[in-house]
């Protein structure tokens, strides 16, 4: 057969394509459960990590409630069980960021909170972050006290950040220095600073950026303050309301000493 | 048949440090032994099935379009290990990241179809797609050995030089960074070629 022909080398290429886009989605379906499930189980790890507790802490024990909050601080939706199904668990950051960047109404943002029962019996609320790195996303969760002013702990992830610079942020050294980190001077929200050339000395809310990761460290700051900021009308209602009933006088107490030890 | 097809690629025309193939990702990946050993791994795989596809079609793939034809081949391929990683090596596929995507442009699997299964029957096409995979992941492995065990002292992700031999427990000992950096691996393969290129230059003169 003449494989030279016009007609040959279309029909060629037209069976090829064909095929190779059958064998490919029939691949892509059948292994798409597993992967899936990777990654949920990934995120499920970076939640513990982000109050501090390691893969081997149970998820279901740990993370009790998972709520869904618009930017006016309503809550929308509330699950306390099978949180991996759970709107809050499956909620794209990325889409989010995107809605918060285009000054989208409030009303319309869909912000995740997840409620972490540590096991030294006290509780954390944990909140997303997202935003653009130097060479791809940058993702992470802070977790607050029950004061909702100091952090309890972080976690941060990269997609393709330069390693040993940028791609930093994901190690424990620099997430470390976030914890007992207060997001609130004086009652007023100032987020919590990167800060090149390192955090001045006893301050309540800078930390030393990566020395050689300069626009993964200014674009994690400007990812967790504008996530912050949506967040803000409903850590400010959780603030009022934990400062009405009697019980978290103990609490204050008890976090102001884990600071001092820190 | 003919033994030279698997170790003339190995050792006499390897194609990192003979032909100098495949540079890229030999730098990219060799920080540490794990990646290093999967991205060999998928690397002789995509060869050796896209030398044995490529093969078997030879005598059917229309010449104006063969490259186009090959393209398609080592993609599918590609793709098929990328997905294969996410699903059962989920932490490994994430620490190579691009790389895994960019076996499509290594160019020792086009230059292997293009040169020998293009000419060739599949079973030869087949073990010489291996036996280059195999030349390149040596090599690989090799960098990411010194690397590792200079750069983060361990191997495999476990601790190889002793905790009390570190300046921060009160020892002598430092990692050095710079084996963890991207030119270090540029800096071994040159080694590599170096000792590979006077040991062979001895063999010629016998």
């Amino acid at each position: 057969m003449d494989t030279n022909k016009n007609s040959y080398t279309i029909i060629y290429s037209i069976v090829m394509v064909v095929v190779v886009a059958a064998v490919l989605a029939f691949v892509s379906l059948s292994l798409k459960d597993k992967q899936n499930e990777n990654i949920s189980n990934e995120k499920k790890q970076y939640l513990l990590a982000s109050v501090g507790l390691g893969a081997d802490a149970d998820f279901a024990q740990v993370i009790k409630e998972a709520i869904v909050v618009d930017g006016n601080g309503k809550i929308v939706d509330t699950a306390t069980s099978d949180i991996a199904n759970s709107e809050a668990f499956n909620i794209s950051t990325s889409e989010q960021t995107a809605l918060i960047k285009e000054g989208a109404p409030k009303e319309e943002l869909r912000l995740p909170v997840f409620i972490a029962d540590l096991p030294d019996g006290s509780q954390a609320y944990i909140f997303s972050a997202y935003g653009a790195g130097l060479w791809g996303p940058i993702w992470g969760w802070v977790s607050l006290k029950t004061d909702f002013n100091t952090v309890a702990g972080v976690k941060f992830d990269h997609q393709g950040e330069t390693p040993g610079l940028g791609a930093e942020i994901a190690t424990p050294i620099f997430a470390d220095q976030f914890i007992g980190k207060e997001i609130f001077v004086d009652g007023e929200f100032t987020g919590i600073a990167i800060v090149k050339g390192g955090a001045k000395e006893g301050s309540t809310n800078e930390v030393d950026a990566i020395s050689g990761g300069t626009i993964t460290s200014k674009a994690l700051d400007a990812s967790i303050r504008m996530w912050m900021e949506a967040y803000l009308p409903y850590i400010k209602s959780l603030q009022a309301l934990a400062a009405t009933p009697m019980p978290i006088e103990g609490e204050v107490v008890e976090t102001q000493e884990n600071v001092e030890t820190k | 048949m003919d033994k030279n097809i698997i170790t003339n690629p190995i050792l006499k025309n390897n194609p990192v440090t003979v032909l100098v193939l495949g540079i890229c990702s030999a730098l990219a990946v060799t920080v540490k032994l794990e990646p290093a050993c999967v991205m060999a791994i998928s690397v002789t795989a995509v060869t050796g099935f896209s030398s044995l596809i490529a093969s078997l079609l030879r005598n059917t793939i229309p010449n104006r379009i063969r490259i186009i034809v090959q393209l398609i081949i080592v993609s599918l391929l590609v793709i098929l290990v990328d997905q294969i990683l996410k699903a059962y090596a989920y932490d490994v596929s994430k620490q190579l990241s691009v790389y895994v995507g960019l076996i499509i442009t290594n160019c020792i699997i086009m230059g292997r179809i293009e040169a020998f299964a293009l000419g060739n029957k599949p079973i030869p096409s087949f073990i010489d797609g291996i036996a280059n995979g195999a030349g390149y992941g040596l090599i690989l492995i090799a960098i990411a050995f010194i690397r590792e065990l200079i750069g983060s002292g361990c191997l495999f992700g476990v601790q190889i030089i002793p905790e009390s031999w570190y300046m921060a427990n009160g020892g002598w000992y430092l990692n050095n960074g710079l084996f963890i950096m991207p030119p270090m691996a540029l800096i071994i393969v040159g080694c590599f070629i170096w000792l590979q290129r006077s040991l062979q230059k001895e063999d010629s003169k016998k």
